[in-house]
């Protein structure tokens, strides 16, 4: 077990908290509640980032590896100021602690970094305190630790270079840090290994020297991944591949009405299959244990159930129905209103609609869990440990601290992993299983089929051109809340509020309409909704730029001429995002014949992004063969991830745009497997040209603003490639694809 | 009954139901955890594991149905003594969450065996059953090309 594995189970085991070092590093006012979670005895902890012992420097990065990059990318952070290399970093994901609290979770969205309003504030400062701040997601992780580990990494070097300093006798100014070490001016040369326990006894600097960005070594330059060789060789642990003595193996099978009843189960068959240790009530659904997680399956489908009836509507036409009903009550959020709206014959209006969507990441949900009667030990990928802790210490009847979560990598997420169904079921497993470790692990059809999904959403756009202006703008949006769904997947409260995620997307972005109106709508009952990828953004994206598009096309002018001509003026990053992809593409505004070309534009997260997708015509069949693709950045950590996160985000969005979709019939999702919810392959993916640009701002997310633009684009290509003007996604059932 | 496999040049006795899948058996009674469930209908290649050097969607094969000797992610190489392809996955920096590398690493050696300098349109076809939900194609792509040059080298 790795050192901090050890750290982690002490900790929680008898309720020490390390203190050594504090963390009382200016980044960490915001919190006030900087307790060292790390203890020292496995090495010298220089502050909850940094431990240091004779193997080496560990840094701990409290964010969740879902595939973005994370670990490697915060840990360079602290690295460029430690001046450590990264071939001697090993990195860890920590505890679970309020040191770790993602600051940056609570800011406002909005491209001119105003507060939206204190509607949009108030909501999303109560988001981070439901996850018990500690959490992955938003596209904030670089954004919060940009200035915080670059200070840990400096306060760390700083205490080694004092240590050092009282060790020779003599000045800090004869000393430097390099390479791991400390060295002085005669030469003389100290491992940090050799300096860290004195180091850790040094009162932390309040304000360490930052390194001058031209001097970086680490930060901006395309950096290995740290977890590469583990995942080329199969032995990177995913939560589904913890093992333990002892260990059963489970599945569950549960109310397949999200959040109805289960009246009755017969399980009489199931419990004489073979391999099957237990069967358990989970209240709404079962679980049943067995010496095999196959023999578990088999068996759980061998049950026979009565349910309840959904608490939602039974079909997708009833679903969407619950949803345009939803336009003609009570108004959810205004984020902007102003200008005068009037409606005219004149205008052009359109109504697009978003399907609901499964995450699928390729690890299905699953945990392990291990009750003991007075402690639960918990294996599982998620993002927000804290109220993991919390959540699952209810389910089983302890109290928070005498949950240990052990939080490992993930096989994907785009947000499924930040709510902990998963992780409550297996705890309950666990309970009815003492001392017996148990893997719960979900059929992929468990997994699509009780998802928080990407809201079905309808999007009412109307517009009045003036010339070659838009005149007024009005956008009336209606989508799940899934600001509600999570209030009460964390607190069990369950009412309608102000949900600024069901407008983001349209609400936010840069283009400067004088008059305009902008209003959020929310359905009385919605199948149980969630964060994915982007959230609001991949439906009303799609909604906004398939719309701007129809204005330029109507107006007559050029799709890229007519957005810079409402930007300019209003955000000059985004304008410099589609002047870049524009150059990029050699865009002209003309296509030849067989050959379409779309593009899109969407500022989220703090990221501007601009996308431009060439599709052709093959014999019918749409096939996309090019996606350019410019962002901005504002400051750089890793030009290769970037890329690698804005094409991973576009091919998230296409996939969704080509394939995917969530209907229901008798209350239940009739999509099951990959068979029904697809996404791009090898044979379908399109080459890919990508422009990061740092402009100076503060630093902005990747892992989801590349998502928001790829539908649009796509759908403005095929428009220009055959006319066919898209509102509806998932777009095969309109237009034939290539693969 | 106990059936007898090989894997990664090791023979094992399992007693497990014949009908358990390869992938059941190689996962929780072998403790080999390289290879991944992803869909369990062979819909999505994270499983893919090699028997005789043929690529197979191991939740689909059943424990009695195994005749030859299986070739796991395990058996292709480690950290400390990457194979070729793998050293080209990791100068490529392909994995993201990773999750389904190792099925499509033993999808693409197995390519590699049959085709040892594989075109785009090979690697398409080869390579399409393998389902990435991170989208690291294109890095996929790179890297069984540059493997491919490394094994022709050698």
């Amino acid at each position: 077990m790795s050192r901090l594995g050890k750290i982690t189970r002490r900790v929680f085991l008898v309720g020490a908290v390390a203190v050594t070092g504090g963390v009382a590093v200016g980044a960490y006012a915001i919190t006030r509640d900087p307790e060292n979670p790390l203890d020292p005895s496995e090495g010298a902890s220089l502050n909850s980032y940094v431990i240091i012992d004779k193997d080496g420097v560990t840094v701990i990065v409290p964010r969740a590896e879902m595939g973005q990059g994370v670990q490697t990318s915060l840990a360079a952070l602290v690295a460029e100021e430690l001046e450590v290399p990264m071939s001697m970093v090993r990195v860890e994901h920590g505890p679970p602690a309020k040191a770790y609290a993602n600051s940056k979770f609570i800011l406002p969205r909005s491209y001119d970094s105003e507060p939206p309003g204190k509607l949009v504030n108030t909501v999303m400062e109560a988001m981070p305190r439901m996850m018990g701040m500690q959490i992955t997601g938003g596209s904030m992780s670089a954004v919060d630790a940009w200035e915080k580990n670059r200070i840990a990494g400096a306060a760390a070097r700083e205490m080694l270079i004092s240590a050092a300093a009282e060790k020779l006798g003599v000045g800090r100014d004869q000393l430097r840090a390099e390479n791991g070490a400390i060295v002085a001016t005669d030469g003389t040369t100290l491992p940090y290994a050799e300096l860290a326990e004195a180091a850790a006894a040094i009162t932390p600097p309040d304000n360490p020297p930052l390194k001058d960005p031209k001097d970086f070594k680490l930060v901006g330059k395309a950096l290995p991944r740290l977890d590469q060789p583990a995942k080329a060789t199969g032995t990177a642990p995913f939560a589904i591949d913890t093992r333990a003595e002892g260990m059963k193996f489970a599945t569950v099978k549960m109310t397949p009405r999200i959040e109805g009843e289960m009246i009755s189960f017969d399980a009489s068959v199931a419990e004489g299959m073979p391999g099957i240790e237990k069967i358990i009530d989970l209240g709404d659904g079962v679980a049943v244990v067995a010496n095999n997680t196959w023999l578990a399956m088999q068996a759980a489908e061998a049950i026979t159930f009565e349910w309840g009836e959904a608490p939602y509507g039974a079909t997708t036409d009833e679903v969407f129905a619950d949803l345009e009903a939803a336009f003609d009550g009570e108004v959810n959020s205004t984020p902007h209103d102003h200008g005068e709206i009037t409606e005219s014959d004149d205008d052009v209006v359109a109504e697009y609609r978003a399907p609901f969507l499964s995450h699928a990441p390729m690890e299905p949900m699953n945990a392990t869990a291990l009750f003991t009667g007075d402690a639960l030990e918990l294996w599982a990928g998620i993002q927000g440990p804290i109220i993991t802790q919390q959540q699952t210490a209810k389910a089983v009847g302890l109290k928070q601290d005498q949950v240990t979560v052990h939080t490992t990598i993930m096989g994907g997420s785009f947000g499924r992993r930040g709510f902990n169904d998963f992780a409550i079921y297996a705890a309950k497993v666990a309970k009815e299983m003492p001392g017996t470790p148990v893997n719960v692990t979900w059929s992929r059809e468990e997994d699509m089929r009780h998802d928080f999904y990407r809201p079905g959403a309808i999007g009412r756009m109307r517009a009045r051109l003036n010339g070659d202006k838009v005149e007024m703008f009005k956008a009336d949006l209606a989508a799940g809340s899934v600001m509600r769904a999570t209030m009460k997947a964390f607190m069990g409260i369950d009412r309608p509020m102000a949900d600024p995620m069901v407008t983001e997307g349209v609400a936010e972005q840069p283009y400067g309409f004088d008059n305009v109106l902008i209003r959020g709508y929310v359905p009385e009952r919605s199948p149980r909704v969630g964060f994915w990828r982007s959230v609001g953004n991949s439906q009303n994206a799609f909604f906004m730029e398939s719309f701007i598009d129809e204005l330029a096309h109507k107006a007559g002018v050029d799709p890229v001429a007519f957005r810079l001509a409402h930007m300019e003026g209003v955000d000059a990053e985004t304008v410099e995002v589609v002047k870049t992809v524009a150059e990029m593409a050699n865009w002209t505004g003309k296509t030849p014949t067989g050959k379409g070309r779309g593009i899109a534009v969407t500022y989220s997260f703090g990221t501007p992004v601009a996308e431009i997708v060439e599709v052709s015509d093959m014999d019918g069949a749409v096939k996309i063969d090019k996606v350019w693709i410019a962002a901005d950045l504002g400051k750089i950590i890793d030009p290769g991830n970037v890329e690698a996160q804005l094409i991973s985000g576009a091919i998230y969005g296409l996939s969704a745009a080509i394939h995917d979709e969530i209907t229901f019939e008798d209350g239940m999702v009739v999509e099951g497997n990959f068979w029904d919810h697809d996404a791009l392959r090898m044979n379908a993916t399109p080459e890919f040209e990508v422009k990061a640009l740092a402009l100076g701002g503060a630093v902005g997310g990747v892992g989801e603003p590349g998502t928001p633009p790829a539908a649009p684009a796509l759908a403005n290509a095929i428009f220009d490639l055959n006319g066919t003007r898209l509102r509806k996604m998932p777009f095969r059932h309109e237009v034939d694809f290539y693969a | 009954m106990s059936y007898k496999i090989t894997v990664n040049g090791t023979s094992h006795d399992v007693d497990l139901p014949g009908e358990v899948p390869l992938l059941w058996v190689l996962r929780d009674e072998l403790g080999l955890t390289g290879t991944k469930f992803g869909c369990g209908v062979a819909a999505c290649g994270a499983c893919t594991v090699q028997v005789d050097g043929i690529a197979q969607r191991s939740c689909q094969l059943p424990l009695e149905a195994v005749e030859g000797e299986v070739t796991t992610i395990e058996g292709v190489g480690t950290p400390d003594n990457l194979a070729a392809i793998q050293q080209a996955w990791v100068d490529n920096n392909v994995a993201q969450c990773g999750y389904c590398q190792s099925g499509q690493i033993m999808q693409a050696a197995a390519l590699l065996a049959d085709i040892p300098n594989p075109t785009d349109q090979d690697i398409d076809d080869a390579m399409q059953g393998n389902l990435c939900r991170c989208g690291t194609y294109p890095k996929i792509r790179a890297a069984i090309h540059d493997a491919a040059k490394a094994m022709q080298e050698a």
